[in-house]
């Protein structure tokens, strides 16, 4: 890329808006999924504490107990929802995993949802020294 | 272009016990958050929804964002009793839509 190029299309990504969600929006995603603010529980959320590429995370929710729905959320990537998950009466364990996109160093939350509406939520912080989102 | 899927399940699954799925399809994930080379917004072609069923009746779906990395990858448990089918689906933005089934046989 030329020096000019360069510069014409920093200039162009300076002025788009932040693209980033706030705890805010993530609490208000979270009550939007669970129907209220869950309180504190026990769930497992493995993933790699120091993540050197943030574009392709490996991430594992399992609950404690039998659900219905599990969700991920995060505070400062561009959204606050990460997945939903919908789990069936054949579902075996009340996990899944999936890779995932991390903008920033934050703290992920996952949000449990049982079959008869209760939730709960638990939280883990994550740091990236390489994010996602801003190469080209 | 043919969209590619992988579905990985064990070889032996006998009944009543617990064995994992995991599925992948290859599909870019653009955020719409990212500028192309000329400083134009590329704009947002994602995977919406994921859906597993066994003979028909959903076992595990999954709404995606545009936080899940590309070729989303989605791993979980079933546990079946009896022989059937297990049919995967996903659809997205531009009217994406991949289907795959695999025979599920009890041993």
């Amino acid at each position: 890329m030329k020096r000019r190029e360069f510069i014409v299309a920093a200039s162009v990504f300076a002025a788009l808006p932040e693209a980033q969600a706030s705890d805010e929006a993530m609490r208000a995603a979270i009550r939007a999924w669970a129907g209220g603010e869950p309180p504190p529980g026990l769930l497992k959320i493995d993933i790699a504490e120091l993540v050197e590429n943030g574009n392709a995370v490996p991430v594992r929710v399992a609950a404690h107990e039998p659900v219905a729905g599990l969700a991920l959320f995060t505070p400062l990537n561009p959204e606050p929802e990460v997945v939903h998950v919908t789990l069936g009466a054949a579902s075996a364990r009340p996990e899944f995993s999936t890779r995932m996109r991390l903008a920033r160093s934050q703290r992920i939350v996952a949000v449990a949802q049982t079959a008869d509406g209760r939730c709960w939520q638990a939280g883990v912080d994550v740091i990236v020294t390489l994010a996602a989102c801003v190469e080209p | 272009m043919a969209t590619r899927a992988v579905i990985t399940l064990p070889a032996a699954i006998k009944a009543g016990v617990a064995f994992e799925v995991r599925a992948t399809v290859a599909h870019a994930m653009e955020t719409g958050y990212r500028t192309s080379d000329a400083g134009a917004r590329l704009p947002r072609d994602i995977v919406r929804r994921f859906e597993c069923r066994l003979d028909g009746d959903i076992v595990f779906a999954a709404d995606l964002f545009a936080a899940i990395s590309a070729n989303p990858y989605l791993a979980f448990w079933l546990r079946a009793a009896q022989s059937g089918e297990l049919s995967f689906s996903w659809r997205g933005d531009n009217g994406f839509e991949h289907r795959e089934t695999r025979p599920l046989t009890i041993a």
